[in-house]
């Protein structure tokens, strides 16, 4: 996998797939084929004239949805989107006129249609994508299916009541407010698919899931009103030339999440240069900042926070490497706190050396710090990797539960040195913790 | 820097733009045609205003395309949609209007150029969309078609005169610009794709004119500036990036005092040598970050070994002859680094196939580890070790020329010669006397004017 994950739940081996699946899913996926059905018996049910109206719109449309699941756009945080391909089936949802022989004609289609053309049009779209052996995303298609129809469901009556001859203004914002709508559906579903996934609370992975996309919502919304007007006043053809602009603020999104992508790989490689150096254990790092971001979630740290936590536990001991010879197996909580302050302050150093990295210098310098007693406190985040550290040097790659749960009660019993709240939550990671395959 | 040429072509540019624009203007003026018969649903003059306010804030701030000097501005989506509006004379007032650009920074003779150049790029967009016999005003859909094909000679014109002006301006000066040894740079058709992209929203800007008016340009800014705006992150995160991974390299560097800032300086060596022999920006942004890297393997081989004084042990030799295979394991889940990974490999190979660690020979060995062996022996001759002073620069590239063709390609030698003496080389500053002799390598593995010693098996 090329996109950066954060911690994502890894599903037991040898299952089939509907058992990896989880209720959200499965719920989702229940939705969308109900509504497939409906289109199909809806439509089956309808006179061929109401189906046949603007054949070429759906056509076009259709076209245009299958070349925006074609051309996905991954995100940070592993994410998936089609920003063209919802752009087309925001835009057909709410269609108004189209340019007829005699003036414009206002399309009075049933809001059944817009579900069918869009479930053809990205089925299509993923074709490709499966052929090719990538992933065929039906979880994104499915929240996307689910958002375009409640458009379509509250659009379409509008237009069959005479909406399209009010005046551009009020139709512009009336077309905002319900894109709005539609793109609140889909953030919605997707926290709580995510939330779901890497068992982030809902609150969290909703504001994550907001702060993530609207650029990409805003963009999409005036894409959605930009091809409306358009159609109106020179038909379908106006996507063949619209595709252009879309395709290159996908480009610039694409470039933005590779190199964020690179950007951690480059960080979790050179994290290790500790263990090949023979400063820490193998796999200490990567282990601490798998333990340390799953305690931040579960402690309801937003992503950007997590992301801090994950490159500071993945550095943590880089000032070790300042170091004349390597400590006795690697582990800090064999050495005395001032050396401990030590390593922590050079290491940080280090990462303040950067000078974009300021907040994980901070998480960096204060990890060897008690929570209690000292003021001001240190940061969240450093209490975490000072646990989940300290955690790893008693129990290593082993999953014996008697040693975890030996190492969880020396930590328990010593609230001046380590956060209560924060081991109650390693507690429970602990718990589910599944065999490293590091 | 501004050559004597370059000014010269500046006010050329200047020149002819202004007289043309003038003749133009006054001929449609006489003709009584300077704005388009009077179309349905458009104010002329408030068009031209409006383009002109939309051409000011999409040029205000230019987003860097990759990490040399291309820079991405959109403004040309309102210079175009002004020729389908309006016709070339208004696209060029359109144009002029950088004139009055809103990036502060810029100097008066690169305003006048900016706003003469694309007052010359609105006017042949202009005359060639009426060439291909594009009608004026909003497209409907009956001359969709036709307009269409208009529409796209136009932008390829805008886009051709653009880029081949400023390329005028780059050549005066002696800079590359777009332009390398061996041809255009990769990044252009970047350039040109996303500059054709956002030309399309010219006419998607004309289109909706009579529906909504002014109100076209607004819908139009909000994905452009969506564009911008992860454009500028990536330009964040990538500098991000490179901040990062410079103080990784340093970090790994202070086990080693003489060797500190090696990383850097090989890696400013091979992106020169790169540049020169026209490598591409992506392959190029690899070598950097391969020659920051090439070293980070040293951490797997022992301190005692690499601080040792006197001869080496056929055993101790081979733990040193592993550091390169050990930055491979360090490095290798890097996923956008495959060629990196060869660099990193590789070098310490010689073409004469006597190298370490698998006796490559020639063009066996891959072209980003011959590369960087030219970088690191050249910054490890040149710099300060605690059994020598540092070698003068012509010293090391003599040394470079003697190995040519037996431990270094001779060609990334010449080019690597030639950079020097274009672009010069910054010496690392003088070594400060480590605070404790001991943390001192004695001999460095990278001199080829020291040869390791081992003793004989």
């Amino acid at each position: 996998m090329t996109g950066e994950t954060i911690g994502r739940r890894a599903a037991p081996a040898r299952m089939a797939y509907w058992q990896a699946l989880d209720s959200g899913r499965i719920l989702l996926m229940a939705a969308a084929a109900m509504l497939i059905i409906a289109a199909a018996v809806g439509l089956s049910a309808l006179h061929p004239h109401d189906i046949t109206v603007a054949p070429r719109a759906a056509v076009a449309f259709g076209a245009f949805i299958a070349f925006g699941e074609l051309f996905r756009l991954a995100l940070p945080g592993g994410r998936e989107a089609a920003p063209i391909a919802m752009v087309g089936a925001m835009a057909y949802a709410m269609l108004l006129q189209l340019p007829g022989q005699h003036g414009r004609v206002t399309v009075t289609y049933d809001a059944l249609l817009v579900v069918a053309v869009a479930a053809i049009g990205m089925a299509v779209g993923a074709l490709p994508h499966v052929v090719a052996g990538r992933p065929a995303g039906l979880t994104g298609m499915c929240t996307r299916l689910v958002a375009v129809s409640c458009v379509a469901f509250i659009f379409r009556p509008i237009v069959s009541a005479g909406f399209a001859k009010l005046p551009p203004a009020i139709t512009i914002s009336v077309i905002a407010l319900v894109f709005l709508v539609g793109w609140l559906v889909d953030s919605l579903v997707g926290a709580l698919i995510r939330a779901d996934d890497v068992g982030a609370r809902f609150s969290v992975a909703i504001r994550d899931e907001m702060r993530l996309q609207w650029p990409l919502g805003l963009s999409v919304g005036a894409s959605v009103i930009i091809a409306v007007f358009g159609a109106k006043r020179i038909g379908v053809m106006e996507l063949a030339v619209f595709i252009g602009p879309l395709l290159v603020t996908q480009l610039a999104f694409r470039r933005y999440a590779g190199i964020r992508a690179t950007y951690l790989q480059t960080v979790r490689s050179l994290a290790r240069v500790t263990e090949v150096a023979g400063y820490v254990e193998t796999g200490h790092s990567r282990r601490v900042s798998r333990l340390a971001v799953a305690v931040g979630r579960g402690l309801g740290l937003g992503e950007p926070e997590l992301l801090a936590l994950e490159y500071a536990a993945l550095m943590h001991d880089i000032g070790q490497l300042s170091l004349r010879d390597p400590i006795p197996g690697g582990a800090t909580l064999l050495v005395g706190p001032d050396d401990r302050e030590r390593i922590a302050e050079l290491g940080a150093e280090v990462i303040r050396q950067a000078g974009v990295l300021d907040d994980v210098a901070e998480l960096v310098r204060y990890q060897s710090r008690p929570a209690r007693g000292h003021d001001p406190a240190p940061p969240l985040g450093s209490m975490i990797i000072k646990a989940a550290n300290a955690f790893d040097d008693m129990v290593g790659g082993s999953t014996e539960r008697n040693r975890a749960a030996a190492a969880l009660e020396r930590m328990r019993l010593d609230p001046v040195e380590y956060d209560a709240g924060v081991v109650a939550v390693l507690v429970e990671v602990a718990a589910r913790r599944v065999p490293s395959r590091l | 820097m501004v050559s004597r040429a370059a000014r010269l072509y500046i006010g050329l540019v200047v020149g002819v733009a202004a007289v043309l624009v003038a003749i133009l203007f006054r001929k449609a003026m006489m003709d009584n045609k300077f704005w388009p018969s009077p179309t349905e649903h458009i104010r002329p003059l408030a068009a031209l205003i409006i383009l002109q306010a939309l051409f000011l804030v999409c040029d205000s701030g230019t987003t860097p395309m990759t990490s040399r000097q291309t820079r991405w501005s959109p403004s040309s989506s309102a210079t175009l949609a002004a020729v389908v509006l309006l016709g070339p004379v208004p696209a060029a007032l359109v144009g002029a209007s950088a004139l009055l650009s809103l990036q502060r920074h810029l100097r008066l003779a690169e305003r006048l150029f900016n706003a003469a150049m694309y007052a010359l790029c609105g006017l042949a967009a202009g005359e060639a969309y009426l060439a291909c016999h594009g009608s004026p005003g909003s497209p409907s859909r009956q001359d969709f078609a036709a307009i269409l094909l208009a529409f796209a000679a136009a932008a390829a014109v805008h886009v051709i005169a653009n880029h081949g002006l400023i390329w005028g301006v780059h050549r005066l000066n002696r800079e590359r610009g777009m332009w390398t040894r061996n041809g255009l740079e990769s990044s252009l058709a970047l350039l040109l794709a996303s500059d054709l992209g956002y030309a399309c929203l010219g006419l998607v800007i004309a289109s909706l004119w009579p529906v909504v008016d002014w109100f076209a340009a607004v819908l139009v800014l909000v994905p452009l500036f969506v564009a911008r705006w992860a454009m500028a992150q990536f330009a964040e995160q990538q500098r991000a990036y490179a901040a990062t991974m410079s103080a990784l390299s340093q970090a790994v560097e202070t086990k080693d005092f003489y060797t500190r800032g090696h990383g850097d300086r090989v890696s400013r060596g091979a992106v020169m040598i790169a540049s020169q022999i026209g490598m591409g920006a992506d392959r190029t942004e690899a070598i950097r970050v391969a020659g920051m890297l090439h070293d980070v393997g040293k951490l797997g081989v022992p301190t005692q070994v690499l601080q040792k004084t006197g001869t080496l042990t056929p055993e101790e030799f081979a733990a040193i002859q592993l550091h390169p295979k050990r930055g491979l394991e360090i490095v290798s889940e890097i996923g956008f680094l495959f060629e990196a990974l060869n660099g990193i490999m590789h070098h310490h190979e010689r073409i004469d196939g006597l190298g370490y660690p698998m006796g490559l020979a020639g063009h066996e060995i891959p072209e980003f580890a011959r590369v960087i062996a030219v970088a690191d022996a050249f910054d490890s001759m040149t710099t300060t070790r605690s059994y020598r002073e540092a070698k003068s620069i012509d010293f090391a590239l003599g040394e470079l020329r003697k190995g040519a063709g037996t431990q270094f390609d001779p060609v990334l030698v010449e080019a690597f010669i030639a950079a020097m003496q274009e672009e010069g080389w910054e010496l690392a500053g003088p070594a400060e006397a480590p605070p404790d002799p001991a943390t001192v390598t004695v001999k460095d593995h990278d001199d080829p004017t020291a040869p390791l010693p081992v003793v004989e098996p």
